[in-house]
């Protein structure tokens, strides 16, 4: 009898949690299990488009779930074999996932819409089509996109009797207004102001090595040292520090706030010049709502380039082992659409309704009426532009990506605090990385993959890998 | 086996299995697994594909693998000896008769149950280069010569010892159990010792410490673990100053082992390689603790 209640209970216990995931919602409609990172009220723009979604239709349900790190909890759900159905990922989880075989490729359910995959991406802007693909497939569709822009303090800019209205257009502009906007102490001279900080917000350290026009990876080979226009990138950014003084500029940097409060270094008005993406209105809005703020495009490096931009996107994927992929393919598809006829609000549809709602730009070449006219963002345009830029670029398709970041990351770290030169750290960064890509293709191989280069991807615009 | 003792051992059996089925699912196939995935080419989204002992060879020429070797021996180097010694110290100041003695054992022994991530959080705050409180009370004691103090968390020279000085402020713990210590050795060895005219220095070198020597071993041998294995702290830390993405900020100088071996395999996907990281660490702490066993067992079975 007791072993009887033993056995009773344990298989009570094992199989509660899956009576739970499984139980019949009692509506007929299938439900799909879609895992964002967002809170806040861009997870409540979302929640309105899956709203809209289930409301469009009688046969899916959509559940939004807000779920912090969203990204690991999908790599150990997938390997796991129990992953949502779509997960809001970044565009520099894209590549790993998909040659690691966690995501599910989109070609197939594009074909069974009727389109090619090349008309299903031929209707992005060109650099939000390429992070879709890896390796000649498609593995994503966008949710909201970034795209980055300088943005100034134009009260900073008067106090410096500089043009509020006139960003710096080159690098040496960006330099002068540099000296200008920097202000010391005169007792002490500790800095009080600076006008560039390469490190603020150091959330996209590899950035200024297409915008001094290097490239990192050629599709074959780690390009980082043999580029000499990434040395000079460097050498821009140690220049900074030493102009500043190191001493100094730690100290002055150990006054910053967070990013996301009053506090950050911008908002607070001690560095007046920083790179932010089409969201930061919203930061603005909420942290500093009476900011006098310009935005305008990236100071021109590379001569004849006045319209460098950078991209980047949240994306949605469907995971390997996803229990209604067909389902989950119908909201990415719906949120990779939008209504090109809307006059109003109510008929904004999918990407429009969601990049309104949540102020940034649509990824899609072909904006609406009332998206480009009634856009809450009063920059859109100029990201409108940027997006549309022959020069956007994004972060490398390559499936070693997300280690490559972090050992450029260190480099920068280095350069900037001047523990090491622009050369020593190059030089030791593309060793090192030269031979994990060596590794990660002998991996690929050992799987039975074919090594992954970009050479099949639907040919980008411009990118990091040029 | 009666059918009695038959039924008994069903009962416990029966009682004990939801812990037996706990354990052997999420330790023991977790700890024999990642020992065949560190011989494995393993990214944990794909099957494992044996690869010998490559991931082994390649931590040898791993240079990270050594630097963040060095920076976690360097911090446990340093807070191991200098928290055992404040934790001693401390609990034998606790253990004078003095009047509100209980009250003084509670607010030394507060700080070491906040959270890792919150004392971390909050000492970053108290170390801050511009208004930090740490450099608000050294400022006007290193002025007279001409120094400022650090910028701590924000100086790769310094970053490690700001690290030593967070975890000093946990030492509550081993000082309980420094304090249980002292309640046990006997009364009548300081009789004796002060009959026959030690002094307070060497009362305690000749009988406290060497009948805390247990105790001491236990203590040290834990914090010498715990260092080894220090992660939310250096994690944390480098979060909070240091650029996205960056494992170890600044440039590297908290690049912990077990920093180290998260970032490889959670962000670099090598899940057999971190393994193998996971194995070396064992081995590394299995050696130091025998190596300690072996180097006080004299003292320590002397005291017992």
């Amino acid at each position: 009898m007791s072993r009887l209640f033993v056995l009773a209970a344990a298989l009570l216990l094992a199989g509660l949690p899956r009576a739970f995931a499984v139980a019949p919602k009692g509506d007929g409609r299938v439900h799909v299990a879609y895992w964002e990172k967002w809170v806040g009220f861009q997870a409540q723009a979302m929640q309105e488009v899956v709203d809209r979604f289930n409301r469009s239709q009688d046969r899916i349900f959509v559940e939004y779930f807000a779920t912090s790190e969203v990204v690991r909890k999908t790599l150990v759900a997938t390997a796991g074999g129990d992953p949502p159905d779509i997960a809001g990922l970044w565009t520099q989880n894209i590549a790993a996932y998909a040659d690691a075989g966690a995501l599910t490729p989109l070609d197939d359910f594009i074909r069974a819409d009727g389109f090619t995959p090349e008309q299903w991406l031929e209707r992005y802007y060109p650099a939000f089509a390429r992070i879709c693909t890896h390796a000649g497939k498609v593995y994503a569709g966008t949710s909201t996109p970034g795209v980055f822009a300088i943005h100034w303090n134009k009260t900073l800019f008067r106090e410096a009797g500089l043009d509020p209205e006139r960003p710096p257009r080159t690098l040496a502009e960006l330099d002068e207004y540099q000296r200008k906007l920097t202000r010391r102490d005169p007792q002490t001279g500790e800095i009080l102001q600076v006008g560039f900080l390469p490190e603020e917000p150091g959330w996209w350290t590899s950035i200024f090595y297409p915008w001094f026009g290097g490239s990192l990876f050629d599709g074959r080979e780690i390009t980082l040292g043999t580029d000499p226009r990434n040395l000079a990138a460097m050498k821009w950014v140690a220049k900074i520090s030493q102009d500043i003084g190191i001493e100094r500029l730690r100290r002055f940097k150990a006054g910053f706030g967070q990013q996301a409060s009053s506090e950050s270094a911008f908002f607070a008005g001690k560095v007046a010049i920083v790179i932010q993406g089409v969201y930061y209105n919203n930061y603005r809005r909420q942290y500093k709502p009476g900011m006098d703020l310009g935005i305008g495009p990236w100071p021109e490096i590379v001569p004849g380039i006045k319209d460098f931009a950078m991209v980047e996107s949240d994306m949605l994927v469907i995971p390997r082992g996803a229990k209604h992929a067909k389902e989950a393919w119908e909201f990415i598809r719906y949120v990779n659409t939008s209504n090109p006829r809307a006059q109003r609000r109510e008929e904004l549809e999918g990407a429009e309704l969601l990049c309104y709602l949540q102020e940034k730009n649509s990824p899609l070449r072909q904006w609406s009426p009332f998206f480009e006219q009634h856009h809450p963002h009063p920059y859109i345009a100029m990201f409108r532009e940027l997006s549309s830029s022959p020069h956007a670029v994004s972060v490398p398709t390559m499936g070693m990506w997300q280690e490559y970041d972090r050992e450029l990351v260190a480099l920068f770290e280095k350069v900037r605090l001047l523990v090491a030169t622009p050369e020593e750290a190059i030089d030791y960064a593309h060793r090192r990385m030269s031979g994990s890509w060596v590794r990660y293709r002998r991996s690929l191989e050992r799987h039975g993959q074919m090594p992954a280069t970009s050479a099949t991807t639907p040919k980008p615009p411009a990118a990091l890998s040029r | 086996m009666s059918p009695h003792e038959r039924r008994n051992f069903f009962r416990g059996l029966g009682f004990t299995s939801l812990w037996i089925i706990g354990l052997g699912t999420f330790t023991a196939y977790p700890v024999v697994a990642s020992l065949y995935y560190s011989f494995c080419d393993y990214s944990i989204l794909k099957a494992p594909v044996w690869s010998g002992l490559e991931n082994y060879q390649q931590l040898v020429s791993d240079d990270l693998f050594w630097k963040s070797l060095g920076n976690t021996l360097f911090y446990a180097a340093l807070s191991v000896p200098i928290g055992t010694v404040i934790a001693l110290a401390l609990a034998l100041l606790l253990n004078q008769p003095v009047r509100g003695r209980s009250v003084f054992r509670v607010i030394f022994y507060l700080p070491s149950i906040v959270p890792v991530i919150a004392a971390t959080m909050l000492w970053t705050w108290m170390l801050n280069g511009q208004y930090g409180l740490v450099n608000a009370m050294l400022s006007p004691l290193l002025k007279p010569f001409g120094l400022t103090p650090p910028v701590w968390v924000y100086d790769p020279t310094w970053t490690k010892p700001a690290l030593v000085l967070m975890s000093l402020w946990g030492t509550g713990n081993a000082m309980v159990i420094y304090l249980a210590g002292l309640q046990n050795v006997p009364k009548e060895l300081y009789e004796a010792a002060e009959i026959d005219g030690a002094s307070a220095w060497q009362r305690l070198r000749h009988v406290t410490l060497p009948m805390l020597a247990p105790v001491i071993y236990f203590n040290v041998t834990m914090a010498t673990i715990g260092a080894l294995q220090a992660f939310a702290q250096a994690w944390m830390m480098s979060a909070a100053t240091g650029s996205e993405g960056a494992d170890g900020s600044p440039a590297r100088s908290t690049l912990f082992y077990t920093v180290y071996l998260f970032s490889t395999a959670f962000y670099n996907l090598k899940m057999g390689y971190a393994s193998a990281m996971a194995y070396v660490l064992f081995i590394i702490i299995a050696t130091l603790t025998y190596i300690g066993t072996r180097l006080s067992r004299d003292r320590v079975e002397g005291a017992q």
